[in-house]
């Protein structure tokens, strides 16, 4: 049955409400901006408690099956409170790839038993989840994983690393793509899909510390771990199609994710606020004019993103190079965000050299961990080098280099 | 933000773009360019005759005085692909005449000059003044009252396509305001008008003396919105610009992905192909910035500044980028006057230069936006 508009609004108003009452002010420390930046237990513990409150409250899942734990309720209610979340920008939702990766496709594929066992506890954050797709020495391309997993009886024995694993060191499961067989035609056929267990004998996460100089993902060994093979998700030797969907859901090319904000977002305005406050030779920074071009010059390219984002949806607008935008938003993206939060840093005066855990960083250093997190945009998902080759060879039709 | 991230693009707009995307890439291939630059006026008359008879100077000009009804968002979708193939002509400089008229005009001025512009009477602005300041309130122009007569004194600059004209804007200072007159050429004395030598050799610039031209009083608008005539202007020309930067990307890339060094084709070597998607990335923000201008100009004036300022800053930024580094892809090429990419930095700066390049209207946009 179709929701009526005063039933969204009410709707809203009530999110809203709650939001208000219940969202928790500051915690004393500084937060992450992403699941990929927990690094503290202490972060950890505030963030889980966080999401298994909204859960509670009955604004996470909601589109999801009842009989799993969801909300069994209409998409439109979800978009709602997650539109709420994001307009008071309240902490995000930690166990993000439980909720938007791996929760969907377990509902999308997974045998009952799998539903049964995880959908609700991935909801409530008592299972955290981490991904295993990339290895030390194959960063992007994911089909020649060499994690191998061999099967002895009704059991698969676990040998080799994955890298990257956010959440590694807190997460319970795994999302993991895995070798069972080495003979086959093409390298894509021989992998397999696991819902492995985390802490079990075996498995080690141990962890990499970032040039933020914390502890954010882990490199995962796997040494003789035993699983059960119904751990395996989708067919043996049919990982590469399960991952396939992953990643569809990962770029919410697919639908079905559980909602809630999954990371925080930095707006020009802020650091319009930061330079409201700095000196520069006894008179507020946003008095400079230098200063001043610099912070245009980011609201302008911020909103050129946005408009981007708009013009996208005209055909008539985008007709002579239809993947311009959309194959650069991430190359642009990330590389204004590196810049705003380097630009942060300088406004600060003297002050730029403190850092996070100083007493008098200003704002707890978030500008100094922000300008050294966004290099995880620049760097992660294909480098920003790379994105421009993608570009100039996709788009513009130049050569690729030999 | 989002209430602000908006861009209407209306069927008549897509209708425009497309005809005005055949219709100068016929009517102004590179080759067609190159002649023009030669000729005595930047427009060859029987081709400025086919463009009124498409209604395209009568686009934002009401019905009743002989126009569409459309607006200036409608003029910025068909001067983009002018832009784009460096057509040249005083399209810009008669529409905006035409909105000054339609704005700041009284009854009798409307009805006597808008149907002639919509129907190809060529007008054009007298604006800038010999100090080179984009302020147009600016004035050491001005007028004298004598009756119900006004003589004029001073001198004007960058008057574009005055050869052609039959109507000059004319800004002057009067009683201390700004304000703007309407002077046939009739009215000014032989002398009065000398070619300048302008750095885009499409154009067809004049300095424009009014010392001794004296009108009637009927000829002062009874308003003299400047400020709007200003971005009004902007908003045009960031549709130029846009063209223009799409136009040499394409040129540029032509050479890239043809001529070889090192056995390999140029557009491979990263040096190269990096900074062509910065060009890129330039343009498809400067492209939306328009848009969104295009479409909130007409609706909302205090939200239209921010806008238009945005879209002439970006255009300029980025179409200055793309036509310096297309001169230089072309290496020793580039360096000669053959070479088409010298026309588009000429027309970049042209552009950039005139009501104002990126720095200034960021300026202005920090007083609208921090302050």
């Amino acid at each position: 049955m179709r929701i009526t508009d005063q039933e969204l609004n009410e709707f809203r108003a009530e999110v809203s409400a709650w939001l208000r009452d219940n969202a928790p002010g500051d915690p004393g420390f500084l937060l992450p901006q992403s699941f990929m930046e927990v690094g503290t237990d202490q972060q950890f513990d505030f963030l889980r408690d966080w999401q298994r409150k909204v859960y509670e409250a009955g604004y996470l899942g909601l589109a999801w099956p009842a009989e799993y734990g969801g909300g069994g309720e209409d998409q439109a209610l979800q978009d709602i409170a997650t539109a709420e979340m994001v307009r008071q920008n309240v902490p995000f939702m930690t166990n993000t790839i439980g909720l938007n990766w791996a929760g969907p496709l377990i509902l999308h594929m997974g045998s009952e038993a799998q539903k049964q066992a995880y959908i609700k506890r991935i909801l409530s954050a008592e299972d955290i989840w981490c991904q295993g797709f990339s290895e030390p020495d194959h960063g992007s391309d994911l089909g020649n994983a060499q994690l191998r997993a061999i099967r002895e009886g009704d059991e698969f024995v676990l040998n080799g690393s994955k890298i990257w694993t956010s959440l590694g060191a807190y997460a319970d499961f795994i999302i993991l793509l895995a070798r069972t067989d080495t003979q086959t035609n093409t390298k894509y056929e021989g992998l397999s899909y696991f819902l492995a267990p985390m802490k079990i004998a075996g498995v080690d996460p141990s962890p990499i510390k970032k040039l933020t100089g914390e502890h954010g993902f882990t490199q995962t060994f796997f040494n003789d771990a035993r699983i059960s093979e119904s751990c395996l998700i989708g067919e043996e030797g049919g990982g590469w199609q399960v991952a396939m969907k992953t990643l569809t859901f990962e770029r919410a090319v697919s639908g079905g994710q559980a909602g809630g904000v999954a990371s925080m977002t930095v707006s020009a305005r802020e650091v319009v606020e930061l330079a409201r406050h700095a000196l520069r030779d006894g008179r507020p920074a946003i008095q400079d004019p230098l200063v001043r071009d610099q912070l245009v010059s980011f609201l302008m390219e911020e909103r050129g993103m946005a408009l981007n984002n708009s013009r996208a949806k005209i055909p008539a607008l985008i007709s002579e190079r239809p993947a311009s935008i959309a194959l650069s938003r991430k190359l642009t993206g990330t590389e204004w965000r590196r810049r705003l939060n380097q630009f942060a840093v300088t406004l600060q005066g003297a002050n730029a050299s403190r850092y996070v855990g100083d007493d008098s960083a200003v704002d707890g250093g978030r500008w100094q961990r922000g300008y050294f997190q966004a290099f995880s945009g620049t760097i992660g998902g294909g480098t920003t080098q790379i994105q421009k080759n993608i570009v100039g060879e996709r788009v513009l039709g130049l050569p690729k280099q030999d | 933000m989002s209430e602000q991230a908006d861009i209407i693009f209306t069927d008549e707009q897509q209708q425009l773009l497309e005809i005005a995307e055949i219709f100068s890439g016929n009517k102004s291939p590179m080759d067609a360019v190159r002649r023009q630059l030669e000729a005595e006026s930047s427009i060859a008359p029987e081709l400025w005759r086919e463009i009124a008879d498409l209604g395209w100077l009568g686009i934002a000009i009401p019905e009743e005085y002989g126009g569409s009804g459309l607006g200036l968002g409608e003029v910025a979708t068909i001067v983009e692909p002018m832009g784009r193939n460096l057509f040249s002509s005083p399209l810009i400089s008669t529409t905006l005449a035409a909105q000054a008229i339609l704005r700041g005009g009284g009854e009798q001025q409307k009805s006597q000059w808008l149907p002639r512009l919509a129907a190809g009477t060529v007008a054009a602005l007298a604006l800038t003044e010999a100090h080179g300041d984009w302020d147009l309130t600016n004035l050491t122009c001005s007028a004298t009252r004598d009756g119900d007569r006004l003589h004029l004194s001073g001198g004007k600059t960058f008057v574009t396509d005055a050869e052609m004209a039959d109507l000059f804007l004319i800004s002057v200072e009067l009683a201390g305001e700004p304000h703007v007159v309407l002077v046939e050429p009739s009215d000014f004395g032989a002398d009065a008008m000398h070619r300048e030598i302008v750095i885009d050799e499409s154009r067809r610039s004049h300095a424009l003396s009014l010392d001794g031209v004296s009108i009637h009083l009927d000829n002062l608008l009874p308003s003299a919105n400047l400020h709007r005539l200003h971005l009004a202007a902007c908003l045009l020309y960031a549709a130029e610009m846009c063209g223009g930067t799409a136009g040499v990307i394409n040129v540029t890339v032509d050479y890239l992905t043809t001529r070889r060094q090192f056995d390999h084709f140029i557009g491979a070597y990263q040096a190269l192909k990096h900074p062509m998607v910065d060009a890129l990335v330039g343009l498809e923000q400067a492209r939306s910035h328009l848009y969104h201008a295009a479409t909130v100009f007409d609706m909302n004036e205090g939200r239209g500044e921010v806008a238009v300022r945005m879209a002439k800053a970006q255009a300029a930024d980025a179409f200055a980028f793309a036509s310096d580094r297309a001169i230089q892809f072309h290496g020793a090429f580039g360096f000669t006057y053959e070479c088409d990419a010298q026309l588009y930095r000429r027309r970049a700066l042209w552009c950039e230069q005139q009501h104002g390049d990126g720095a200034h209207h960021r300026k202005h946009l920090a007083e609208l936006l921090l302050d």
